[in-house]
């Protein structure tokens, strides 16, 4: 299989381990008690990361203590984590469960119908039918149904410069844990680039080239979808900014400029917000977008 | 060459050989993507009965694939060995299978027979075999290969030590590789996935895993896996590289969009003779799984059984150390569910194992599969079952690097002690005088990564 991931994940990756040497007082300062989750407006982030402490060696009488301990500082994954005979110790079998279940919940969740009426959001699906189907069947997630492209076409303001789109993608929590800072700082940025905005909207059950589709029917300049990742075990909450210049019917995946990792201990939201509006700008004026485009 | 079947009062027709194969397959949903699936239960029915009547000469008279246009058809086709094929030409897939499961039919029989076998023959087999069928019949076939020791002895059960590290720090890598050395693992292969694929990443890493196999005179292999030219370019540099490593496709369009052809993996292979660092004869490494040629829109309408079985016939041809199926990483769209899953990871097991190609499994799902690690846990017994050559080791089963869970280190120790399997016998030599293993058992320090600080 051929298992390679995209620079700019790398650097995510990279500045999510700078911010993992954060002194760990102050990762547990900003964690959320676990209670009442489904009520939490700001859920943690990382979920069990923060629940269940910074890690630390669970070897007993190891020939050099100090150095288990550097080991576990040097890498994010699960090492120094001891036995009981041949298997893994209850708390950190239990740890491994719940960031599974973090991820697991991410992929089945719904995103908040509150948080898209605050940002007036309509809802248009594609022909995904449910869950289960969209995980089979990508192709379907790439189309509008009927009746949301009547919709569009009644709601959204034809040819706009800017049309902003959001779609929960494989992970409703994404969205729900960072429309609210992205979208407003995205506005702003764009009012400070002086660009103008067509009619947003909201896309239950997308994938990323459902962008061509709402091409044909909008044709926009530029078309922005803030949609959710595929979840890890690290973060279940990471968003994507896929972009692209005058997407269209055909359009290929290197006509596509992407900022991924977009979650608190990746790209925080309130900055990914104002990238996104500094490369949909730097499109217009280039009159192109991915691998064409230069920033 | 009969295409029809008369099952439950209606009549099916198949238009070809390739309708047959794609529709005798168990459910997956990349067959249900490519659009080439059994329309129910039994249509799917239908399909495995003509396909039981078919003769290996059918499959063989018929290519999926022809020669002519694809040069992985090409390498199949070279590799048959007439004489033995002549004998087995006019068997059913039906006698095939009941040939492999006989009692009388050992090892010795089944490696001659293979001789005669293309991809397909073997893949029109595995449609008919149920998991158990497939669990015994690839427990009689013994693969053993040697680069700087020897794997895939009866009786071993082998862990590549898959320590990877997000932003590639050596550091961290090597805490990563102390712990799985540990736990009694690492025999298969050291192997890191990069996160850059770059000359100088990938020779500072393979210069870090020989340090530590030289300080700590470890019999195992190491092994980057970066594309094949960038580990070239590294050896080129005087990077130390025991093997060398690429993922495969099974159609020649698939391999293009890998960047590899048949010549370039000509070429690495000459190169990593003459300039690698391993004993050999065996030093190959390579990677596969069901799903990615329809990935990449390479798939000609063959089903993706048939396309991973092709993959090890591309496979067989460079006498490779290790070759694993990555059997969950493609996604839910190619492989939905733990069924669906586990199957594919007995399947791909076994037809490598029929073509004599060393197979080891990376028991793996994505968060987006209906999938979970007590899947993993069946799916690794069920292989330790089937003699499956190694399984991958990362820290708790969650690899922080490519984000997706496979087995842990503590898998391997713990399906060893249970089903009574051993480490390769020259790695458990140094594991006990390493004080790390005794009679086959972890001993009470084994789990201390700082032994090797």
């Amino acid at each position: 299989m051929n298992r390679t991931i995209p620079l700019d994940q790398l650097v995510d990756k990279v500045m999510a381990e700078l911010q993992k040497k954060l002194p760990a007082a102050l990762q547990n300062a900003a964690s959320q008690p676990a209670a009442n989750v489904t009520e939490s407006r700001m859920p943690s982030e990382t979920g069990s990361a923060d629940d269940f402490g910074p890690p630390i060696s669970h070897v007993p009488n190891a020939k050099w203590a100090e150095g288990v301990e550097e080991l576990i500082a040097s890498t994010p994954a699960r090492i120094g984590v001891w036995r009981s005979g041949t298997r893994p110790l209850t708390r950190e079998m239990l740890k491994f469960r719940c960031d599974h279940a973090a991820a697991i919940d991410s992929v089945y969740g719904t995103v908040s119908q509150p948080l898209l009426d605050e940002f007036g959001l309509f809802t248009v699906d594609t022909y995904f039918e449910n869950i289960d189907n969209y995980l089979k069947r990508p192709d379907m997630g790439r189309i509008i149904r009927d009746d949301g492209v009547e919709r569009i076409r009644r709601s959204c303001r034809m040819k706009p410069q800017v049309q902003i789109v959001v779609s929960d993608g494989l992970s409703a929590n994404a969205v729900d844990a960072n429309l609210r800072d992205v979208y407003p700082s995205l506005l702003d940025s764009l009012s400070a680039h002086g660009l103008s905005l067509g009619t947003p909207f909201f896309v239950r059950g997308g994938r990323v080239a459902v962008m061509d589709h709402i091409g044909d029917i909008i044709e926009p300049e530029v078309l922005v979808l803030l949609i959710g990742e595929r979840p890890g075990l690290v973060s279940s909450r990471s968003m994507s900014a896929y972009m692209c210049y005058r997407p269209r019917k055909g359009t290929v995946e290197s006509d596509r400029t992407v900022i991924s990792n977009i979650h608190p201990r990746g790209t925080p939201s309130l900055e990914a917000g104002a990238h996104i509006g500094s490369v949909l700008k730097a499109m217009l004026e280039q009159k192109t977008s991915g691998v064409n485009l230069d920033i | 060459m009969k295409l029809t079947a008369a099952l439950f009062g209606n009549t099916y027709s198949f238009k070809d050989l390739k309708e047959v194969m794609a529709k005798a397959n168990e459910e997956k949903s990349g067959d249900q993507l490519a659009g080439i699936a059994a329309a129910d239960a039994k249509e799917r029915m239908a399909a495995k009965l003509v396909l039981s009547d078919l003769t290996l000469a059918d499959i063989r008279n018929h290519p999926l694939i022809p020669p002519e246009t694809d040069e992985v058809s090409r390498v199949i086709e070279e590799a048959v060995n007439e004489k033995i094929y002549a004998e087995i030409r006019n068997w059913t897939v039906a006698e095939l299978r009941e040939h492999l499961l006989r009692q009388d039919t050992h090892n010795e029989e089944i490696r001659r027979i293979s001789r005669g076998l293309t991809s397909e023959m073997v893949a029109a087999v595995t449609k008919l075999m149920s998991n158990l069928d497939l669990v015994q019949a690839a427990a009689k076939i013994e693969v053993t290969t040697h680069c700087n020791i020897t794997i895939g002895q009866r009786g071993v059960l082998a862990g590549r030590a898959q320590p990877n590290h997000p932003t590639d720090s050596i550091r961290g890598m090597k805490a990563s590789l102390f712990e799985a050395l540990s736990y009694g693992i690492g025999d298969a292969v050291l192997g890191i996935n990069p996160v850059i694929d770059s000359a100088e990443s990938v020779k500072a890493m393979l210069i870090a895993t020989k340090e530590e196999m030289e300080k700590w005179r470890i019999p195992t292999q190491n092994c980057v896996l970066a594309h094949i030219k960038t580990q070239m370019r590294a050896i080129r540099q005087g990077a130390p590289a025991d093997l060398v490593f690429q993922s495969l496709a099974g159609t020649q369009d698939g391999n293009t969009a890998f960047g590899i052809d048949v010549k370039l993996l000509d070429e690495a292979d000459d190169m990593i003779r003459r300039e690698g660092t391993g004993t050999g004869p065996n030093l190959w490494y390579f990677e596969t799984g069901q799903g990615s040629e329809l990935s990449s829109e390479a798939h000609h309408g063959v089903d993706q059984v048939t396309l991973e079985s092709r993959c090890y016939g591309l496979a067989k041809k460079y006498k490779p150390f290790i070759v694993n199926t990555v059997v969950g990483f493609i996604g839910p769209e190619y492989l939905y569910d733990s069924k669906q899953v586990i199957r594919a990871g007995l399947e791909d097991h076994f037809m490598g194992k029929l073509q004599q190609v060393p197979m080891g499994v990376d028991v793996c799902y994505t968060n987006h599969m209906k999938a979970d690690q007590n899947d993993m846990d069946n799916l690794a017994v069920l292989l330790a079952a089937a003699g499956v050559n190694y399984i991958i080791g990362v820290p708790m089963a969650d690899d922080c690097m490519l984000n997706y869970q496979s087995t842990s280190y503590h898998d391997i120790a713990t399906l060893r002690e249970t089903m009574r399997l051993r480490p390769a016998p020259a790695f458990e030599k140094w594991l006990e005088m390493m004080g790390i293993m005794e009679n086959g058992r972890l001993t009470p320090i084994a789990g201390d990564p700082s032994i090797f600080m």
